[in-house]
């Protein structure tokens, strides 16, 4: 256990979550609140720079998700974004270069694509369920064994493409669990609803410094 | 490779668990925070709560149970029970429920899985059906199992997923409560059907039940109620029973 009286790494302001209304993130405020890091909502592009480190969360279709995340008006100053950012499940896909969900264009911060998982890869959509995951030496997945499991719900998938991939799963293919560019960073599972080992590549991000 | 799930049940009344909990550790085994947490410590991969209360002041007593439980626990849990309307999936949504279940309310409205489904995503939508095996078919039951349907089992199952329920939670009433395995018969047969989660629900007695489940359906997951409230199955136990039998499950 966390010692409930330690200061959080971050400094007062600690993790600002993007506001736009994909989602529910009670779950995710819930983990934050465990693990003692402090938070707070984005709403404008002021609320950018009162935090040290920023959350992008997302549930749903990711073509919707970016309709709404235009709608913040907050896409270019999170592209210009040089502290650490995280984004979670959808909120993943959103960083990436386009979805087959809505046939969107997204943020293309990381140029890799989502796809559709493929029905005749003998697999049931969506992908749900605990799944071992296999991350390369990041920051993001230090102290995570090899095959641990996470927690995943979703029906796309970011391809993998080595130079992006900080860590791969395999349902009916080979596909990226978590991606890197920079100081951006996206995970395809829940680590607010996996466990031990989600809890701590929570902690993992909130410690990240560039 | 995608683990198979265990999961337990728990039966929620008035915002207290019911049912008696052997657990030793326990300060109050009626309190769902805390048995909660003690199955995610165990390793249970999910939960579900079942609210069968009956009274007005439901929702708001569950609502606050839902808050609770996702305030401490750091696995993914399903909400069932008196869901009737959009309204009502949105309020334990936003209190931090993963997933919904519907039983009764989508057999007398199937368009509300449609609904559900379009506005919070089929990843959302737990379908439960309660079986019976009546006159050579397997009939869609209510009121857990004393009221008969028209709807044939198979074919409600498979027009649900054509509507939008993203998981099947199916559970025999022929088997529950017998604690002689589950109805793997049916349970494959429907799995070969359909191309979204099943949970396997109604029977479990032994550790060896739930490989056979896992075996011959290959289901997605498998429910349990009793078996792991009084203790007589414990899950660390289990897991390890179903990796040496080869089946994928998260240690």
């Amino acid at each position: 256990m966390e010692d409930k009286n330690s200061k959080s790494p971050l400094g007062d302001l600690g993790v600002g979550i993007i506001n736009y209304g994909a989602g529910n993130i009670f779950s995710l405020t819930a983990a934050l609140d465990r693990l003692n890091v402090t938070y707070g909502m984005v709403n404008t592009e002021s609320d950018l720079e009162k935090y040290s480190h920023i959350i992008i969360p997302g549930v749903g279709h990711a073509g919707a998700a970016m309709e709404k995340l235009k709608g913040t008006g907050l896409v270019e100053a999170i592209k210009k974004l040089t502290k650490p950012v995280l984004g979670i499940c959808v909120g993943m896909q959103l960083i990436t270069e386009h979805s087959e969900e809505g046939d969107a264009a997204l943020l293309n911060i990381v140029p890799v694509k989502t796809k559709k998982f493929d029905k005749s890869l003998n697999i049931k959509i969506p992908h749900m369920g605990w799944n071992a995951v296999s991350p390369k030496n990041n920051s993001l997945f230090e102290g995570v064994e090899d095959n641990t499991q996470f927690y995943f719900v979703h029906s796309y998938f970011i391809e993998y493409n080595p130079t992006f991939d900080i860590a791969s799963a395999d349902y009916g293919l080979k596909f990226s669990a978590a991606v890197q560019k920079d100081n951006f960073y996206g995970v395809q599972f829940h680590p607010e609803k996996s466990g031990k080992a989600g809890e701590l590549v929570l902690k993992n991000f909130s410690n990240l410094s560039l | 490779m995608l683990s198979k799930r265990i999961i337990p049940c728990l039966d929620v009344k008035d915002g207290r668990t019911v049912k008696g909990v052997n657990f030793v550790d326990l300060r109050d085994a009626g309190d769902p925070v805390e048995l909660a947490a003690q199955y995610a410590q165990q390793g249970a991969d999910e939960l579900v709560f079942l609210d069968i209360t009956a009274t007005h002041e439901r929702r708001k007593t569950m609502i606050e149970m839902v808050k609770s439980v996702a305030r401490q626990l750091n696995i993914p849990f399903t909400i069932g029970g008196g869901i009737t309307e959009i309204a009502d999936a949105e309020a334990l949504l936003n209190a931090g429920a993963d997933k919904i279940s519907i039983n009764s309310a989508a057999v007398r409205n199937p368009k509300l899985i449609e609904d559900l489904a379009k506005t919070f995503g089929v990843q959302f939508v737990v379908l439960a059906v309660d079986t019976k095996y009546v006159n050579g078919k397997n009939m869609v039951h209510l009121n857990g199992g004393r009221l008969i349907t028209e709807l044939e089992t198979e074919n409600w199952i498979k027009q649900a997923e054509d509507l939008g329920a993203g998981e099947i939670l199916l559970t025999s009433m022929d088997h529950d409560g017998t604690k002689a395995g589950f109805d793997c018969g049916l349970l494959s047969k429907v799995n070969k059907m359909i191309n979204i989660p099943i949970i396997a629900s109604g029977g479990a007695g032994s550790m060896d039940h739930f490989t056979e489940v896992f075996q011959k359906a290959n289901v997605d997951a498998a429910l349990a109620a009793s078996v792991f409230h009084y203790g007589e199955i414990l899950i660390p136990d289990l897991k390890q029973e179903l990796k040496r039998n080869n089946i994928p499950v998260r240690i």
